[in-house]
């Protein structure tokens, strides 16, 4: 990946730079928070580490910051050992999960603040407040203090601060966190618009695999310390590398089947598996919703995939609709309109698309390797 | 399941609006209750505060009114005690000092402890309430040889501050306490340093500012407490404003200067509390 180039605040150009995270270990007394992480930031990307609770994708981006300290391991950015740099001397941007704007201050005064401790001239420091609250569309709130704005407005705020003191990295700490589901969305596509404009290299942290998904340049899927995938959005969700990151990201059917010579025998149907070396056996394939078609078909006779619809969720445009197949359900998703033509009891004959599969390390098909998150 | 329904469902108004005008009764009821409570706690507390009051501007002959106890306040010096305003001054010094003393060693160190060294909390928070716990005879029995060598070396009687830090510690402790609780201390303090905010930055220009109310509910209670302390004062041979007060009760049949003294001394901690109260409403008004 070529190097962007970002505009400084006197306009001079300046090269986005590479987070190098090598071996990070950190402890919690006996819990293992991060085990010899190693991740790397390409100039200008955006990496967004998703994960349940206590995977230590927060962790890192704390030892990053330098709000703490590391057990063992060396953080580079653009090749300066920092490891030891205090948080101060770090040249980080950092948005908090809760809001962190200092309430005695108005949100000019808030996003000039680094600025001030820099030495900035009151001009100066004033121009690039206001830049920055135009980039972030809250120029007008200028005078407000954060009490008399809105949730979604503060962090807005904190990201318009953090990106104020022309920092070489940007952190995001689930930012989003606190705010409602349409303001969540703006604000996403927001800060991705922002993070492209400056080119600056972001990591964010989230557990909403949504918001990973939709924003991150590459997605990270921790797993208890672990890196378990760093790769492209799209292959996160369609190649998974392991039965943790396929149940974890999106919806998966959980369907027993035999696993013979890299393939998968589900329910009489044969499914190319992700991982051809899978041993042979029994095993449980771990099937997306959307690779699951439904046809009304009234005069069906039982078979290994007939069922009846038992419900019906309504997404919006989409709608997943769960079938009964006698000894097991099974999810699929179809557009809204199509699921509509098939009410509840309406007997259907279903169609697996042979995508790669991923079988999961756990061979009881009611046990999932993880607690799935809608 | 309809039982549920219907317990939940909101009951059905009577011919008449009888519930409505039930429930207005009820809360006129409550309104006079509560204006009844407060109109006999406040004469019970304004009553003796009024008659103080009125004793002070008492004249000569009974029944007229005069200011001249509280002219006298200035000039007033009873036979063998010291002269009343330089009680008053001594009182007002000690209070300043005491105040400055105690807000400079508690307001970091409360910062500091919890941002730091957050193991240490429990361990603040007794070392703070204990002189709650101790009878201030028990201190003066303590801290009397240490008084003893201050005043054979002639050394002024501002030193009781020390020992009124000490006193004041438990309360000023609790409200600069309480005024950290309501601020998201360590996230401020990051969000600053990830700025590139020092340590001293992030306590000084970050997060004191938002205590500004605990502190000066802060600085009003250690005021209060020196401005009536009597017991460690007297018993370690000090004249500060009670004591010279209790002297004046003693040895001179003039209550006037006694009450004008006293209620001044009320009027002023009253004057401070609406301050404060005006300047905390200010900031909040804000928001």
């Amino acid at each position: 990946m070529t190097s962007p180039v970002t505009k400084t605040q006197d306009g001079a150009a300046r090269t986005s730079v590479e987070v190098r995270m090598e071996g990070l270990s950190r402890h919690y007394g006996p819990v293992v928070a991060l085990d010899r992480l190693d991740l790397t930031l390409q100039p200008g990307e955006l990496i967004a580490l998703l994960g349940p609770s206590g995977c230590g994708k927060t962790t890192t981006l704390r030892l990053l910051a330098g709000l703490e300290d590391a057990d063992a391991g060396r953080i580079t950015v653009g090749g300066k050992d920092i490891t030891h740099v205090s948080a101060a001397k770090r040249d980080m941007g950092m948005v908090f999960q809760a809001y962190s704007l200092f309430p005695h201050m108005t949100v000019r005064q808030n996003v000039a603040f680094g600025l001030r401790l820099r030495k900035v001239s009151s001009a100066a420091r004033d121009k690039r407040a206001l830049e920055m609250l135009d980039l972030v569309g809250l120029s007008t709130q200028a005078d407000r203090y954060p009490t008399q704005i809105s949730g979604g407005q503060q962090q807005r705020v904190a990201l318009a601060r953090a990106l104020a003191i022309e920092p070489q990295v940007l952190l995001l700490d689930e930012p989003l966190s606190a705010l409602d589901a349409k303001v969540r969305a703006q604000l996403r596509d927001e800060i991705r618009r922002i993070q492209l404009d400056v080119g600056i290299t972001t990591l964010f942290v989230t557990h909403d695999q949504e918001e990973a998904l939709a924003i991150a340049d590459r997605v990270g899927v921790m797993r208890a310390g672990h890196l378990e995938q760093l790769a492209p959005p799209t292959d996160v969700y369609s190649r998974p590398a392991t039965s943790f990151v396929a149940e974890f990201v999106g919806l998966s059917n959980r369907l027993a089947g035999e696993v013979k010579n890299g393939e998968v025998t589900v329910r009489g149907r044969t499914l190319p598996l992700v991982d051809r070396s899978t041993p042979d056996g029994r095993a449980v394939a771990l099937v997306r919703p959307e690779a699951v078609t439904l046809a009304s078909d009234s005069a069906a006779e039982s078979g290994p995939l007939v069922g009846t619809v038992i419900a019906i969720t309504f997404l919006g445009a989409m709608s997943r609709v769960t079938v009964d197949l006698g000894d097991t359900s099974i999810m699929a998703q179809l557009t809204t309109a199509d699921a509509s033509a098939l009410p509840a009891g309406s007997r259907v004959q279903l169609t697996i698309r042979p995508d790669p599969v991923l079988v999961s390390a756990s061979s009881d098909p009611d046990v999932p390797a993880v607690e799935e998150e809608v | 399941m309809a039982a549920v329904t219907a317990l939940n469902e909101p009951p059905a108004a009577a011919p008449g609006g009888r519930p409505g005008g039930m429930q207005v009764r009820r809360r006129r009821r409550l309104n006079v209750f509560r204006y009844a409570v407060f109109t006999v706690f406040g004469l019970f507390f304004v009553v003796p505060l009024l008659a103080m009051g009125r004793f002070s501007l008492e004249g000569a002959k009974l029944g007229t009114w005069s200011l001249t106890a509280w002219r006298q306040i200035a000039s007033y010096q009873g036979s063998g005690i010291p002269p009343l305003m330089s009680a008053i001054e001594l009182t007002l010094e000690l209070a300043v000092i005491t105040c400055v003393v105690t807000m400079v060693l508690l307001v970091p160190t409360m910062i500091w402890v919890r941002l730091r060294v957050k193991w240490l909390a429990r361990t603040m928070e007794f070392l703070c309430l204990l002189p709650l716990t101790i009878p201030a005879i028990v201190l003066v029995v303590g801290l009397g040889p240490i008084y003893n060598r201050i005043q054979h070396y002639e050394l002024s009687a501002l030193m009781l501050f020390w020992i009124y830090v000490i006193l004041a510690l438990p309360y000023a402790y609790r409200a600069l306490s309480a005024g950290l609780g309501t601020i998201d201390v360590e996230t401020l303090s990051e969000a600053a340093r990830s700025l590139g905010a020092s340590w001293f930055t992030v306590m000084f220009r970050v997060i004191v500012p938002n205590m500004r109310q605990a502190i000066l509910n802060a600085l009003l209670l250690t005021w209060a407490l020196v401005l009536g302390e009597y017991t460690i004062a007297y018993l370690l041979l000090y004249s500060n404003l009670q004591v010279e007060l209790y002297s004046i009760s003693r040895n001179t049949p003039n209550a006037g200067v006694l009450f004008s003294t006293s209620f001044a001394a009320l009027l002023f901690a009253f004057a401070l509390l609406l301050i404060l109260s005006f300047v905390g409403r200010r900031r909040r008004g804000r928001g």
